[in-house]
């Protein structure tokens, strides 16, 4: 990955597909007795706790359920994006439904609400939303209005989607 | 089944008292509570105390006396006081005790709730990249709610100006200062739809409320006694859109644990949401109270709009809410916001609210908590 890009690193592993490529998936789990889709992955699945449960990548888009956004910088800890206070950049979040599958909640990467309206199409991206004492890009998973150009966070390298065996 | 009622409530001022441990609150509660309740500390035979940031609320005895009494702690999050009167109701109602105490004290820190996401089972990331606030989940579902069924954001300010109002005429409230509908509409967006004036904030406070066995109330006092006709408690069960949720499961959401706690209820008290006269709804923010008029089954959803610009819910509306100026007005110190609204439901029945008394002859109140994780906590009273 990155060859002479910025080193660059997951907000944690097993959450999405990782190197990025131009389209991202998240990581869920698939209940084997009783289908349900859980994100994150889960060991017991939340409906019927059976612990036989298997990865699944889940949908690359979807419809967004609702929004809001967050005007303030969260407290911190927990919250550990390099900004402060003063140069904090408002960002909006919402729950996109992946059809069949769930309702992932995740930042957005349009912060204006009027330019955001229940119902439309997202698609997932990866943003960067810190960065590490050491200079790492910290990634985390954003969904992006999908009629405007998604921009890969690594600009032409376009990979395919990998199985989720790779992951861990 | 022995049935309790309410005889004494105590209600330190809500708001920020720099200096004053929250103990000391707690304590000053609780002597206005038994001194209102014509009791002394020892009479009193167990007792269940909630705070959020106390992390021994029972060393209170310290304070209090050490009589040996039987004192629990309890806590549910923003239902925690629910949890502290089903309790002492439910230990004078199987006979064990015929006089209790619940208690409520905190003392937050400024600012939104900050924790880490393990304390919610939580993976850290969430926490990390700023999903775990719950003031965003708010802004989320009002979202959705003014979508689905017509509320505007006129209605918002009108519900905020509302409380802060009736917060003005309580000598006992935080945030006194009133404020209009555009006053309201001008402040910044802090998680869309929601405005900085549509919030509640974490502040101090505490209050307590003395209960003893229906048939001895005439031992103590020559005040009305409050019957406690029913106390629930739910949490969210599997499909329902609450807050601190980084997924929720496909199709049509299941009904909120308030709709659940409502229900059972309604149906402990033999009483219907027709005979409520007066309510005091979790508010944490404006858009809150709003879907909770519609989730205690106070109006159907989408009703709001009209109810509200008719005045319904003001003080002398036809169904009061919040009328010592809700979370809004009076801040939420977890542990003690919901002993708050049974107090102001008790000096409402007894018509001993002063200024802000409402009309007629109340009979019903009603109390309802919720917070996270999805936890809902009902009280209905009546005289």
């Amino acid at each position: 990955m990155g060859r002479d890009m910025m080193q660059q690193k997951p907000v944690a592993d097993g959450l999405f597909t990782w190197p990025p490529t131009a389209q991202p998936r998240l990581i869920g789990t698939e209940c084997t007795a009783c289908g349900l889709v859980s994100f994150p992955t889960e060991t017991h699945c939340v409906r019927c706790g059976s612990p036989d449960a298997k990865e699944r990548l889940l949908a690359d888009s979807g419809t967004l359920w609702t929004f809001s956004t967050q005007g303030f910088r969260p407290p911190s800890p927990p919250y550990d994006g390099s900004d402060t206070a003063a140069t904090f950049e408002p960002y909006a979040v919402g729950y996109v439904e992946l059809p069949g599958e769930v309702l992932v909640e995740a930042r957005l990467t349009e912060p204006d609400p009027e330019k955001l309206t229940i119902g439309q199409r997202m698609r997932l991206t990866l943003v960067p939303y810190t960065v590490d004492a050491d200079g790492t890009e910290v990634l985390t998973f954003a969904f992006t209005p999908a009629d405007e150009p998604n921009e890969p966070v690594e600009a032409n390298e376009p990979g395919q989607p990998i199985a989720p065996e790779e992951q861990s | 089944m022995t049935e309790a009622v309410i005889i004494g409530t105590g209600l330190h001022p809500f708001g920020r008292f720099p200096g004053k441990p929250a103990m000391d609150m707690g304590a000053d509660a609780v002597r206005m509570a038994l001194t209102d309740a014509g009791v002394n500390w020892p009479q009193i035979q167990a007792g269940y105390v909630g705070s959020f940031e106390v992390a021994n609320p029972d060393a209170i005895v310290g304070r209090l006396g050490l009589t040996g009494v039987p004192l629990r702690g309890v806590f549910n999050g923003c239902a925690t006081a629910g949890t502290a009167v089903a309790m002492a109701a439910r230990a004078i109602e199987t006979g064990e005790h015929d006089l209790t105490i619940a208690i409520g004290m905190d003392k937050h820190p400024r600012g939104a709730f900050a924790a880490d996401p393990s304390v919610a089972g939580i993976p850290s990331w969430y926490g990390q990249t700023g999903l775990f606030l719950t003031t965003h989940f708010f802004g989320m579902k009002i979202n959705r709610y003014m979508h689905d069924h017509g509320i505007s954001h006129e209605t918002l300010a009108r519900v905020a100006a509302k409380n802060f109002g009736n917060a003005a005429g309580n000598e006992k409230a935080w945030r006194r200062t009133p404020l209009t509908v555009e006053e309201i509409l001008a402040s910044p967006v802090l998680n869309y739809p929601l405005r900085q004036f549509m919030y509640c904030g974490p502040d101090e406070g505490a209050a307590a409320v003395v209960m003893c066995r229906a048939d001895q109330a005439h031992k103590y006092t020559t005040s009305t006694p409050i019957r406690v006709r029913a106390t629930a408690l739910r949490s969210r069960r599997f499909g329902a859109f609450e807050v601190q949720s980084p997924s929720v499961p496909v199709g049509e959401p299941v009904a909120s644990p308030t709709v659940d706690a409502s229900r059972a209820a309604y149906e402990q008290a033999g009483i219907g949401p027709e005979d409520v006269d007066i309510a005091q709804l979790q508010d944490t923010d404006a858009g809150s109270e709003i879907i909770h008029m519609a989730e205690n089954g106070l109006c159907k959803d989408g009703e709001q709009e009209r109810l509200i610009a008719e005045g319904a819910t003001e003080i002398g509306g036809r169904l009061p809410v919040n009328t010592d100026g809700g979370l809004l007005g009076n801040g939420e110190p977890i542990g003690a916001s919901g002993l708050r609204q049974i107090h102001e439901i008790v000096l409402q029945l007894r018509g001993a609210a002063g200024t802000r008394q409402i009309p007629g002859t109340p009979r019903v109140g009603y109390t309802h908590l919720y917070g996270a994780p999805g936890v809902s906590a009902v009280t209905i009273l009546s005289t």
